[in-house]
């Protein structure tokens, strides 16, 4: 099997790992996504939920490290592929002609990626922890009063719609970027599989974003 | 008709040898609009000598956007700011009274700067030593049209065909990735039956031999379909990816 492990530290093979783990993470979002928009029903139906998934905790489990397998291996790829390309150029151009001949997507998604690692880190210890480490609230299945508590500070709630909107700046580049790596570019679905792209890096960002706004402004309908 | 001529401001990288440090020179010209931009920078030389000065060292022969001998960063762009052309083919009317232009070799580790503009772009010739051949059988010449192609696929194997191999699309891409040459290169034999035979060894060794040379990898920015004088697509960069995951599983 030494081919395969070869192969994927190739330049092609390194792109192929980020666009497979890239689409993991791409489908897993559209799951927490649809898990989140259930608070907009109230909080007995957000509660319910999270308590049903608690309730199968060791499937929960399983699903969890594999998640984080694919983080971790998207990020530290991703981290390799910009050291590596760093120093294909070791002397940098005195004028930076990049905004003429790039999208702002494109050659953000590094610095993007890297606030979203913030991001994540913040948010995990955030609502992971609570949920599963014994917070007093959750401990009575009033997970939604934990976003509501959470969400009360400006600045907490503001840092998630600017982590969301840079989502969605990598969300752009990525889903596109993921189908060109697989080979799948033609001329006659590509601009197809760019608008979808688009379309959903605007969902996932509203969607989102929404949330913080949400319980910022309106104490999630209490 | 004679043109007024310009006056332009012109900071030109200007460095001893492969290993001294460069840096920017200063040099005020004014420069007819019908002039070409290495034309300007011939005539710059040509007062250089005549003051027993070392003329600017940077790369041509055509001269007519064919043979990708030509490349020169031009504000941040490599081949300048028009689209689809080498820089040889670039004008002087582009430039307004009093501009600012910076001139800088192609930058990347695979391209070693030799002299000022000059780099030694031969790891491009190594990568089409590795695979960018078929094989024939000696004897006569084969009927042209013996093997049958489709036009769209002779066209499209043309416009892949169409790369100069003038790295402008290493000088382009944030990473210095090579991709889109390769790509091209691998394209243009993948699409035709005359490239069969080698079609998968092909693609492994022109990747292995492009990694070698520390070419970045490609982040699909697509700065250098942007910026290749000859507008070859990242199609083909696509295909290339298929390519080789099907040499891999092969």
């Amino acid at each position: 099997m030494g081919w395969v492990w070869k192969s994927l530290n190739s330049s092609i093979g390194k792109k192929l790992v980020m666009a497979i783990t890239g689409i993991c993470l791409i489908l897993f979002l559209v799951i927490h996504l649809i898990n989140n928009l259930t608070l907009y029903a109230g909080p007995d139906l957000f509660n319910t939920v999270v308590k049903n998934l608690d309730s199968i905790k060791p499937l929960i489990r399983v699903v969890e490290i594999i998640l984080a397998l694919i983080f971790i291996l998207h990020i530290i790829n991703g981290v390799r592929l910009w050291i590596e390309n760093k120093k294909a150029r070791p002397v940098k151009y005195t004028v930076n002609g990049s905004s003429k001949n790039t999208t702002v997507f494109s050659r953000t998604a590094f610095i993007t990626g890297s606030i979203i690692f913030i991001f994540l880190v913040v948010h995990l210890n955030t609502f992971w922890v609570s949920f599963n480490l014994g917070h007093p609230l959750a401990e009575s299945h009033r997970y939604y009063d934990i976003l509501v508590e959470a969400f009360q500070s400006p600045i907490y709630s503001g840092l998630y719609v600017v982590a969301m909107l840079l989502l969605g700046f990598h969300l752009n580049h990525g889903f596109q970027s993921a189908f060109q790596t697989f080979g799948w570019n033609h001329k006659k679905y590509f601009p197809l599989i760019e608008k979808i792209g688009t379309i959903y890096a605007v969902i996932m960002t509203i969607g989102f974003a929404s949330i913080p706004i949400y319980f910022l402004f309106f104490f999630g309908g209490k | 008709m004679e043109h007024k001529k310009i006056n332009l401001t012109l900071k030109i990288w200007r460095q001893h040898g492969p290993k001294t440090p460069g840096s920017f020179v200063e040099y005020k010209v004014a420069v007819s609009p019908d002039s070409s931009f290495l034309e300007m920078l011939d005539d710059i030389n040509n007062d250089l000598e005549k003051k027993n000065l070392e003329p600017i060292a940077f790369e041509s022969d055509c001269r007519e956007g064919i043979c990708g001998t030509c490349g020169l960063v031009i504000n941040g762009q490599p081949h300048g700011p028009i689209p689809r052309i080498a820089t040889c083919q670039l004008h002087m009317r582009n430039f307004k009274e009093g501009d600012t232009i910076y001139i800088e070799p192609f930058r990347a580790k695979a391209f070693p700067i030799i002299k000022d503009l000059m780099t030694d772009r031969s790891a491009m010739d190594r990568i089409m030593e590795a695979g960018g051949f078929i094989s024939v059988n000696t004897g006569s010449v084969p009927d042209g049209n013996a093997i049958p192609i489709a036009k769209e696929i002779a066209s499209e194997a043309m416009d892949a065909a169409a790369c100069i191999g003038c790295g402008a699309c290493v000088a382009a891409c944030k990473n210095a990735s090579a991709m889109l040459f390769v790509s091209a290169k691998v394209s243009q034999f993948a699409l035709l039956p005359q490239g069969q035979p080698e079609r998968y060894q092909r693609v492994e060794a022109m990747v292995k031999v492009m990694d070698e040379y520390g070419f970045g990898s490609c982040s699909n920015t697509y700065a250098c379909e942007a910026e290749c004088p000859k507008g070859i697509s990242v199609k083909n960069i696509a295909r290339m990816n298929r390519e080789y995951f099907m040499a891999k599983i092969k």
